[in-house]
């Protein structure tokens, strides 16, 4: 087998949701082991699904991500296959112990002393909770990287705040900055991109604690407020009120750097939004000559050949008559022969997908972008692939999404080395189990 | 001593993705040579300006994108400018590159050209949607790859248009995940003297990234069901961005805990109607509807400050829309260190988001503001043992300084 950048590096992925187990996910692509302890009388919600054993009409009245499982049933352990969870648990092994006894915690601090890397998520003071600070993790292992992802930070004010990515975003400025701007801030949806910068800034992170551990030997301590990591992504309006003390607000689907048009245009479709039917054409024009080849792929009509469009500035003054022009145009032809049409010109332009579509796309095929995975009770299906392609260490999905407890046996006895004897006393105490407790809900 | 300062980054990205992974690199001491072209980085020319006026060293993003970062013009057409990137490579411990697929193949400077340099060297080329396949030599900008690859399509109101995320958001999240492909392949050269190329499509870092596109992608493997593009105000107890007295605030569902929301509410009598407490008639459209009511005048009785106070009390999923001016007034963040101040010949004294995360040992330092164009070609070349001569030439072609 290849070798892979992280091969050898221990992961314990005691995260929760999505910033957390995204990282830990990368990590898991690299080559790194990545363990995730599971506590068989805890369900941790929006990780495993909303809840341990969802009423049917939980998943009917929720959306897709959440509710959407196998043949739209519950089946016998609906933890296994929650569409949010299959999607960032490939490539990691899943054990099961009770980390609010002390024998629990006394396995964890085992595992703690083979490891590499313990990584969590969780709201602050959950871990503490557990007796599971910093200094004990220390003393169980001296070298050990540890990251932890408050949502606000570790201090001050709001470091006891709960919060989703779209929570932290908001306070951030995301949720003021986005949106139609014709619109009340309340016509925007909830969003989670904070989760994606904190993910990949995570294992970002733990990467170059690991290579400054290399080079001294010594463990640490990194905090990634995902707030303040989220910050980056909203560059122009900061910098634009710290050099000119200007608020910025929503512009819809229009550039950010002013170049004209820039949107988002109806085309054909086979029906409407109520049944995701809708289909739209993103166009964007970085320049007049753009425009010009835009005006010719339209047939040069006789209102595209207004010199008052001739140039940006003429543009920028009369988007909302040009965007309507537009949209006329792009409504009589099919989204992806649009595409081409423009791209074939020069021009940024892609149908705005929805999600299912992807799987149809001559190019993601012709890259054999989509990984099949079979998971028990699940069955075998395509998922999205990696974030990049290694030519030498290619990312390959060696594990599928992980069940409940899967790696009980390798954890307990070939890790840690637990006897029969232990094994057996600490399955009878409920650690080790492939479903959650019947008292569970 | 920071955690990457033994490492040496040839950088030839320009614009935002590729800057941005760099300067991650960069803030933990690595040493980012960033290579411009005569005339310098698009990012230059892209707001905003300090004073509202276009002028390339007066950017506030190119300013972000490229602090701790020293730059090198070289024209790359040019004998003298091969010699240059030739000698920078040799000293180098990765290549990150983001030009269109193909373009530094032409000019003689592609992959092979640092292989045969030294065959450890990782090259990392980030592109709009890969080396290969039918749309390689597509364009791609924040809305079309939005549009295209992340979440648009369920975002905003379902009897309108998809809309996309503020700025270029998509575009960072992308430089984000091309630092990540960096590490690794810094890894799988320091452990295994592994060279290789690195493909980076930034569709592809959407595709397979989280904001839920992975997993509506394989929700409707497993369902056949699709997802709506609806806003999801007042959809649950609460759901959704609410009016309140100076502004706005966000909940997300609390259906599981209501007796966290009850807190929050201060256990007003309104609250405590049995359908209001009872699981299944939570999930009825019109219980929903009518408690939303109740809430909404809760809502605007308080400010955004006060409602999220009594949240974080009681452990509620909330968050305040908070304008830009809000967020430079935070306490919170002002006590806790986030904003980063340096003098830039300029633009005076500037203010930013320092450290994108908090390393104990070996972190985020702030070395040197955005460079000048083409501060350091002089400097950065003598240091790699380029001859007088060759300096002097690429100087006299545009390298400035």
């Amino acid at each position: 087998m290849t070798p892979k950048p992280l091969d050898g590096v221990r992961v314990i992925d005691l995260c929760v949701v999505w910033a957390g187990p995204f990282a830990t996910m990368l990590l898991g692509d690299l080559g790194a082991e990545v363990i995730k302890p599971e506590n068989p009388f805890v369900f941790q919600p929006m990780t495993r699904g909303a809840m341990a054993r969802p009423p049917q009409i939980l998943l009917e009245r929720s959306i897709a991500w959440s509710g959407g499982l196998p043949r739209n049933e519950v089946g016998p352990r609906p933890w296994n296959y929650n569409p949010t969870f299959v999607s960032l648990y490939r490539n990691k092994k899943s054990f099961t112990v009770d980390l609010r006894r002390p024998e629990g915690k006394d396995i964890l601090r085992r595992l703690v002393a083979i490891s590499d890397v313990v990584y969590e998520n969780n709201a602050v003071g959950t871990l503490e909770k557990l007796g599971i600070t910093e200094e004990w993790l220390r003393e169980a292992n001296p070298q050990v990287i540890l990251v932890r992802v408050p949502a606000y930070g570790l201090t001050g004010p709001y470091n006891n705040a709960r919060a989703l990515g779209v929570h932290l975003e908001a306070v951030m400025g995301h949720t003021l900055l986005r949106g139609y701007d014709d619109a009340d801030p309340s016509a925007n949806t909830a969003i989670y991109s904070g989760d994606y910068m904190a993910g990949a800034q995570g294992a970002f992170a733990v990467m170059a604690a690991l290579w400054y551990r290399d080079r001294t030997g010594e463990g640490q301590t990194i905090e990634i407020a995902q707030a303040e990591n989220a910050a980056a992504m909203f560059t122009h309006a900061i910098m634009d009120y710290s050099l000119n003390r200007n608020v910025q607000s929503a512009i819809g689907n229009r550039d950010v750097h002013g170049r004209y048009p820039c949107g988002v245009y109806p085309t054909k479709s086979p029906g409407d939004a109520t049944t995701m039917d809708d289909r739209w054409v993103a166009i964007h024009i970085e320049n007049d000559e753009q425009w010009q080849r835009l005006v010719e792929a339209m047939g040069s009509p006789a209102w595209a050949r207004d010199t008052r469009f001739a140039t940006n500035e003429g543009r920028a003054e009369h988007f909302r008559e040009i965007d309507a022009h537009i949209a006329e145009w792009t409504g009589k032809h099919e989204d992806y022969d649009l595409m081409h049409q423009l791209q074939a010109r020069g021009i940024a332009a892609a149908p705005v997908l929805e999600a299912s579509r992807m799987f149809d796309d001559p190019h993601l095929r012709a890259r054999n972008f989509f990984r099949k995975q079979t998971v028990r009770d699940a069955g075998t299906h395509e998922y999205v692939g990696p974030l990049w392609q290694f030519e030498k260490t290619p990312v390959e999905f060696y594990q599928p999404p992980v069940c409940f407890g899967e790696h009980n046996e390798y954890v307990y006895r070939e890790l840690l080395k637990v006897s029969d004897a232990e094994y057996e006393a600490l399955k009878a105490a409920g650690h080790i189990a492939e479903e959650y407790d019947p008292s569970v809900p | 001593m920071q955690a990457l300062d033994d490492v040496r980054v040839l950088d030839l990205t320009h614009h935002i993705a590729g800057p941005y992974a760099t300067r991650l690199l960069a803030d933990l001491g690595a040493d980012v040579i960033k290579v411009e072209r005569p005339g310098g980085d698009v990012a230059r020319l892209l707001p905003p300006f300090k004073g509202g006026l276009p002028h390339p060293e007066r950017s506030g993003l190119f300013f972000y994108l490229n602090c701790n970062k020293r730059s090198a013009v070289l024209d790359l057409a040019t004998g003298a400018g091969k010699a240059a990137l030739e000698a920078l490579a040799r000293r180098s411990h990765i290549v990150v590159e983001n030009f269109a697929p193909g373009t530094l193949d032409r000019l003689g400077i592609g992959v092979e050209f640092f292989r045969r340099i030294n065959p450890a060297l990782p090259v990392v080329s980030i592109s709009n949607f890969g080396q290969t396949g039918p749309y390689r030599d597509y364009r791609l900008t924040e809305l079309t790859l939005y549009g295209f690859a992340g979440e648009m399509y369920s975002m905003g109101l379902t009897e309108r248009e998809p809309v996309k995320m503020a700025g270029t958001a998509a575009l960072f999240e992308s430089g984000a995940a091309a630092a990540v492909a960096i590490m690794g392949a810094l890894w799988a050269s320091k452990r295994f003297g592994i060279g290789q190329h690195v493909d980076v499509s930034l569709a592809e870092t959407h595709f397979g990234g989280v904001d839920r596109r992975h997993a509506t992608a394989i929700a409707y493997q497993f369902s056949g069901r699709k997802t709506i593009r609806a806003a999801g105000g007042g959809a649950g107890m609460p759901q959704g961005i609410y009016p309140c007295a100076d502004g706005y605030v966000e909940f997300t569902n609390a259906s599981l805990r209501p007796d966290r929301v009850d807190d929050m509410l201060g256990h007003p009598d309104w609250n405590q109607d049995p359908r209001f407490n009872d699981p299944v008639q939570r999930l009825d459209p019109y219980v929903i509807e009518e408690w939303n009511t109740y809430f909404l005048t809760w809502c605007l009785e308080r400010t955004k400050r006060e409602i999220w106070a009594e949240a974080r009390r009681a452990k509620v999923l909330c968050g305040p829309l908070f304008t830009m001016e809000d967020l430079f007034e935070d306490e919170h963040f002002r006590g806790r260190g986030f904003w980063a101040r340096i003098q830039h010949p300029e633009l005076g004294e500037v203010e930013f988001p320092g450290r994108p995360f908090i390393m104990g040992k070996g972190g985020w330092e702030l070395r040197r503001p955005a460079p000048l164009l083409g501060q350091h070609t002089r400097e950065v070349l003598q240091e790699a043992g380029v001859d007088a001569a060759t300096v002097e030439q690429v100087l006299a072609a545009g390298g400035m300084r």
